[in-house]
């Protein structure tokens, strides 16, 4: 068990340093190829003449006179050390580890940015989450003991007409009627959860509904698939054989091996999702990191689109951790 | 435990007569293709501590006959009629959960593919004392004890550490061991084993043969043996019924049905069989052609297209009329056309030096 787990932690460390390698170096090809001095993707401007010894100070100043891997390095161990901002006029920023650096557009620690937009997107994966899982293996299961019933007809046009809606439809049309018609949640601004739960829940309630939504019907087809699949096996003919009740053999034989392949596709969405709910974001006019990604692509940030493109990958490869973990546990042919 | 004749709710109960007595079964399924008829009108009697062999080709309606005696085929769209009197009662209008309350307790099964027939995410030892513990309430503990107990009779070495163990982790015939001790483990009166050593090697194949020859001594169950293999006919039962097409086409004691076969099909079987009491012969001898689509069930006899004998019957018989199933001896009964006296002859002349 405990090899399994270290196996798959060095895997995991492996696969993000690759992604923080090739992040890097995409975004260091990105003022390459459009001829754009990199000084401008990282202040906004090109205060000086090309040439001009201040802008050769200003690029040594930002390490742009370094070798490639000089330059990864200084990224890379500011990620894990630590480093001093400084831009040679004001006070230095001191930048503790994990640091990815200052983004001089919203004159903040891109750290800093980052660690406020987080949890917005984690309260709203997290919470749509749990509400799809549920909601979509409830519909899914029900479907699948009764096929080509009305309810199981019900459940799966219901759930294709739930793919087809975009987010920007439902979203819209949730706060029509719950926020502007109903006035049921007439203050929909967020709050962290540590500070006001009832307001946080409040914020977060329509988000994770119109999201859920989405993914609820596509979790309602594969448990649907999954479970009829399951219910032909022998293992569920010996279990009704040996006279157990219905609901036994639906829950604790079919249920338990139909919901195995899900737990990891429940990973990767979950972790896809942390740095991509911009839609959702905007919709709601949520803060979270899809929204900051957004907003930097915008103002071409770059210190801030590397590191939320970093902690994204993170976010994923660590949920993908998890996922192999639970797996582990819940499928005892998987090798440990 | 529970038992079915002291349940009130039963639709109609009849006392004496044999243990097991299936009258004129028909399962039939309603599908887009037109109606399935996997068992059309199948009778036959089992006794405490007798062993009945169903023999037939692939889709004959053996397996279907089996899950229907267990009502498996409840809940489902399949047709049922005829009856199952098991201990005098009859199981076939019983509801679901009176059923479940015979299944695994009065009647168990055992399948034939004893890997996918298990669970594959619970422990051998879980889906024994899960069977024992839906009928008897004990411990946790308990169960856990009789379980091991169970897995040592039927010949597990190590069993209470075994018990912890993935049906992944055990060979193919220990895994049939536990799939037989999990059927036992609720001392049921019927037994009913499909094609329990199809997925086994040789040399497997007798130990468990003779595992379901020792717990039927040991509980005085009445047994199913359903297989397309005759040696373990041969080997095992007392009684054999051979199918076709849903239908019983012959039945009798063992000896006197491998002895003085007198069904076609049934001769097909023994010719295509290896014999080592036998000269050997240079070719085993097929039955041509394949078995009846049971939506297009032929008109009259239903082996008649590949039947080699159907001119001995005057006119067109076998084409047109269905044969009844009649005795030609006391225990013995076949469904054919041919005069029974044309038919030992033919045994006689044609079949045996063949076989």
């Amino acid at each position: 068990m405990i090899r399994f787990i270290a196996i798959r932690l060095i895997g995991a460390v492996v696969v993000v340093w690759i992604v923080s390698v090739v992040t890097f170096l995409i975004f260091q090809a990105v003022p390459l190829l459009s001829h754009t001095n990199p000084v401008y993707f990282y202040t906004g401007k090109v205060p000086f003449k090309p040439g001009s010894p201040q802008l050769l100070a200003l690029e040594h100043r930002f390490g742009f006179d370094l070798p490639l891997y000089a330059q990864y390095w200084h990224y890379l161990s500011g990620i894990l050390f630590g480093q001093t901002i400084t831009d040679g006029v004001s006070t230095p920023i001191p930048c503790s580890a994990p640091c990815f650096g200052y983004s001089f557009r919203q004159n903040e620690l891109v750290g800093t940015l980052i660690l406020r937009a987080a949890p917005v997107s984690l309260s709203l994966t997290i919470g749509a989450a749990i509400l799809w899982l549920i909601g979509g293996v409830t519909v899914g299961t029900v479907s699948a003991l009764k096929p080509r019933s009305a309810i199981d007809r019900i459940g799966m046009g219901g759930s294709l007409a739930a793919v087809s809606l975009p987010i920007f439809f439902t979203g819209p049309i949730l706060l029509l009627i719950f926020e502007y018609t109903l006035g049921w949640l007439p203050d929909v601004s967020y709050a962290p959860l540590t500070q006001d739960p009832a307001q946080w829940l409040r914020s977060m309630i329509l988000p994770w509904i119109s999201l859920a939504f989405l993914f609820a019907a596509l979790y309602a087809r594969l448990t649907r698939s999954n479970m009829m699949e399951t219910m032909g096996e022998d293992y569920i003919r010996t279990a009704r054989a040996k006279g157990l009740a219905p609901r036994t053999v639906v829950v604790k034989h079919g249920l338990r091996a139909a919901l195995t392949p899900i737990v990891t596709i429940f990973g990767i969405d979950v972790g896809t999702l942390i740095g991509s709910t911009v839609i959702t974001e905007t919709v709601f006019n949520l803060r979270g990191l899809g929204y900051l990604s957004i907003q930097a692509i915008n103002q071409q940030d770059l210190p801030v689109i590397l590191g939320v493109t970093v902690v994204a990958a993170v976010a994923l490869v660590l949920a993908n951790f998890v996922v192999d973990v639970i797996y582990a546990f819940i499928d005892p042919r998987v090798a440990l | 435990m529970t038992s079915v004749a002291s349940d009130p709710r039963a639709a109609s109960s009849r006392p004496g007569g044999p243990f097991l007595s299936v009258e004129d079964l028909r399962v039939h399924f309603p599908t887009d293709d037109g109606l399935v008829k996997s068992v059309d009108g199948v009778s036959f009697e089992v006794d405490r501590g007798q062993i009945l062999g169903i023999v037939g080709e692939s889709g004959s309606g053996k397996s279907v006959t089996a899950q229907a005696l267990l009502g498996l085929h409840k809940g489902s769209k399949a047709r049922i009629t005829g009856h199952i009197w098991l201990d005098g009662v009859d199981l076939v209008p019983a509801s679901e959960n009176d059923m479940r309350e015979v299944r695994g307790s009065e009647i168990a099964m055992i399948f034939q593919d004893p890997l996918s027939s298990l669970h594959p995410f619970y422990t051998i030892g879980d889906q024994i004392s899960e069977a024992y513990r839906v009928h008897n309430k004990v411990s946790a503990r308990d169960a856990r004890k009789r379980s091991v107990e169970m897995l040592e009779k039927v010949g597990i070495p190590n069993a209470s550490r075994r018990y912890d163990d993935y049906p992944h982790q055990f060979s193919g015939g220990m895994r049939q061991r536990a799939m037989i001790a999990m059927a036992l483990i609720c001392e049921p009166k019927l037994l009913i084993a499909d094609e329990p050593t199809t997925a086994l090697d040789v040399t497997v194949q007798a130990q468990i043969l003779q595992l379901i020859k020792d717990m039927r001594n040991e509980l005085n169950s009445a047994v199913i043996l359903i297989t397309h293999d005759l040696g373990v006919v041969a080997e095992t039962c007392d009684q054999v019924l051979v199918m076709y097409g849903g239908q019983c086409v012959e039945k009798g004691p063992v000896e006197e049905l491998f002895d003085k076969p007198e069904m076609p099909y049934t001769w097909g079987l023994l010719s295509s069989m290896p014999r080592m009491d036998r000269v050997r012969q240079t070719r085993l001898t097929p039955i041509p052609g394949s078995p009846p689509s049971l939506i297009q069930v032929p008109k009259g006899c239903v082996f008649n297209p590949r039947c080699r004998f159907s001119d001995r019957v005057e006119g067109d018989r076998c084409f047109t009329v269905h044969p009844d199933l009649l005795p030609t001896s006391p225990r013995h009964e076949v469904r054919c056309h041919i005069d029974p006296e044309e038919r030992r002859q033919i045994l006689l002349t044609e079949i045996r030096p063949n076989l």
